[in-house]
């Protein structure tokens, strides 16, 4: 698989014949897309499993052997990385009602032969974890050594170590919550309705047709705003103008650089992303509440098991420490074994994407001291 | 140990170059849950967890310090310990650590009691005001004292409640805490006799009474 450090992946797909939604409802058949690196242990006792935040994919690491390009968390997955891949075998697939391979609102529902579209049943964060667990099973791991993952990533984690605690030695949850607050909420209802309010959304029944690409993309820019900090955007915006001297005094052309990028971001993602997994996936994440059917958070953690590292950052306004800190907290009423730092870094929300040398010092120490303890 | 003529200062050795960790490396049972209040790196939790299989967990200010704490692999979180303690239940650990923090907390009376709500015992060791040096240096300069024990000028120093042997053990009196064992140390050495004027550091090993 590696070549000159380079790490071509390519990707993989399991088909299962259905999976039982919390809503009640099912599908079948049901298909999962996923990518691993590393090789696992003939103990089976070195399995990682990544979770992706909201508009990440099964393309965590390595170089696409598809697209050539690199994966979304590239930094932190490989040789000598914070998940070594010479040591750990790290699996990462797409979450259950997204558009990158698993089964989602784009796909074709057998019954009918026409994608799925609103007909979709509303899925959970709880319902993302029952697909990763079939595959997990499917490919024969009984133990992860570690789930990690950041915001949509951690809540994931959470509702691992929590609803399977006796399949995870270890929980690194980063930069999220045990469940969104009204501002969290507020940004995603914003997003869904700047693609409900395109005429092109047409009822989420768009497939085939032009696609709302001017909501999908205004949701977007509005997503990237909540992923930077003021710190982050000063420095990389400022006031700047795009490509001029003076304001044009009209609206047909940009004026700002940072409007510029933004344009820019909301456009590059509808080409990769659907509409309607926007709105599904983001109405996951707002049902997501780990105190569901325990009571209280520390109720709720009691269920876990494994230990837990958690890691938040100052500049990080979209998923804030006290957050994390509520989790470290719950963890304590329990005495449960946790770790919790809080990093400095500007870059806002995108801080565990992209600021990865302290996260990696950290994470590397903490699953060396798991995996010999685990042994 | 020896038959000769009782030395009134005892050898000590050190253990990660300071002779109240090798105290505290002594008292503590093995396999027992150790909390350490305030724990900077996580050198001495890792030694124990090591050397005597505790369970270990650390407190710890400092950002950079709990990075490299937790890179280890010891169990600490970013937290203030005058409030830190109040999530955990009673009894939660066997011993719970304050080691050379005291002096620097807000509140002492109610972070010791504190560790005896959340630990059987508590060790705590404090680098004791009552010292010869400390008293000279303040009757000789008739400024703040400044000793390689207390090396802050007075407007930077992290020590807020300064105290000595006395003034623990009276604390501890009026307390009710039970006093298991106390160690008075100078250097590498203990000190038997006047240890309020000749002990640099005081280790006590604290219960919450009878």
């Amino acid at each position: 698989m590696m070549k000159d450090s380079l790490m071509i992946v390519e990707a993989n797909t399991v088909r299962f014949d259905s999976i039982a939604l919390d809503s009640g409802a099912a599908l079948a058949p049901v298909d999962v897309a996923y990518e691993t690196y590393g090789s696992l242990n003939a103990a089976k006792s070195n399995a990682i499993l990544v979770l992706h935040a909201f508009s990440g994919d099964a393309h965590a690491a390595g170089i696409s052997h598809e697209t050539g390009k690199p994966g979304w968390w590239d930094n932190m997955i490989g040789p000598g990385k914070a998940f070594d891949t010479n040591r750990y075998f790290v699996i990462c697939s797409n979450v259950l009602g997204g558009c990158r391979g698993t089964t989602g609102p784009s796909s074709v529902n057998p019954a009918t032969g026409c994608p799925y579209a609103m007909s979709f049943p509303v899925i959970t964060v709880g319902d993302m974890v029952r697909l990763q667990k079939m595959l997990v099973d499917w490919l024969g791991i009984e133990r992860l050594l570690a789930v990690t993952g950041g915001s949509m990533g951690g809540m994931q984690a959470l509702e691992w170590a929590v609803s399977l605690p006796e399949r995870v030695v270890a929980a690194i949850p980063i930069a999220c919550t045990t469940r969104h607050s009204a501002q969290q909420i507020a940004f995603n209802e914003v997003g869904r309705q700047a693609i409900m309010a395109d005429p092109d959304w047409n009822g989420g029944d768009y497939y085939g047709k032009q696609p709302p690409a001017r909501g999908l993309a205004v949701a977007r820019m509005v997503g990237h705003i909540t992923y930077m900090s003021d710190d982050s955007m000063r420095e990389k915006f400022g006031r700047r103008l795009r490509g001029k001297e003076a304001f044009g005094f009209d609206f047909d052309t940009v004026d700002f650089e940072v409007e510029s990028y933004l344009r820019y971001r909301g456009n590059q993602f509808v080409n990769r992303f659907d509409a309607n997994s926007y709105l599904y996936i983001t109405k996951a994440m707002d049902y997501f509440d780990l105190t569901n059917g325990h009571g209280s958070l520390a109720a709720a953690l009691a269920e876990a098991q494994s230990r837990f590292l958690v890691i938040s950052f100052t500049s990080d306004w979209l998923y804030p420490s006290y957050q994390s800190q509520e989790i470290v907290r719950a963890l304590r009423t329990r005495n449960c074994d946790v770790g919790y730092v809080e990093l400095d870094s500007n870059y806002g929300h995108d801080s565990f994407l992209v600021d990865v040398a302290e996260q990696t010092e950290i994470i590397r120490g903490f699953l060396a001291n798991t995996f010999e303890k685990a042994a | 140990m020896s038959a000769q003529a009782a030395p009134k200062q005892a050898f000590v050795r050190e253990l990660l170059g300071r002779s109240d960790y090798a105290i505290i490396g002594e008292i503590v049972e093995p396999k027992s849950r150790v909390l350490d209040l305030g724990c900077g790196e996580g050198e001495l939790l890792q030694w124990l967890m090591e050397s005597k299989g505790v369970e270990a967990r650390g407190v710890e200010i400092s950002r950079e310090r709990v990075q490299r704490a937790i890179a280890r692999g010891v169990s600490v979180f970013q937290g203030d310990i005058d409030e830190g303690l109040a999530d955990y239940p009673d009894g939660a650990f066997d011993y719970v650590i304050l080691s050379q923090t005291l002096q620097e907390t807000h509140h002492p009376r109610r972070v010791l009691r504190e560790m005896l709500r959340v630990g059987r015992r508590a060790i705590v060791a404090f680098p004791n005001f009552g010292h010869w040096r400390v008293r000279l240096s303040m009757l000789l300069s008739g400024r703040a004292p400044r000793t390689h024990l207390f090396p802050y000028a007075w407007y930077e120093s992290p020590n807020i409640h300064f105290l000595t042997v006395r003034d623990f053990e009276d604390l501890a009196a009026a307390e009710g805490f039970t006093v298991e064992r106390r160690f008075c140390l100078s250097g590498r050495h203990s000190i038997a006799m006047l240890p309020n004027l000749l002990a640099e550091v005081g280790v006590f090993l604290v219960t919450a009474g009878k």
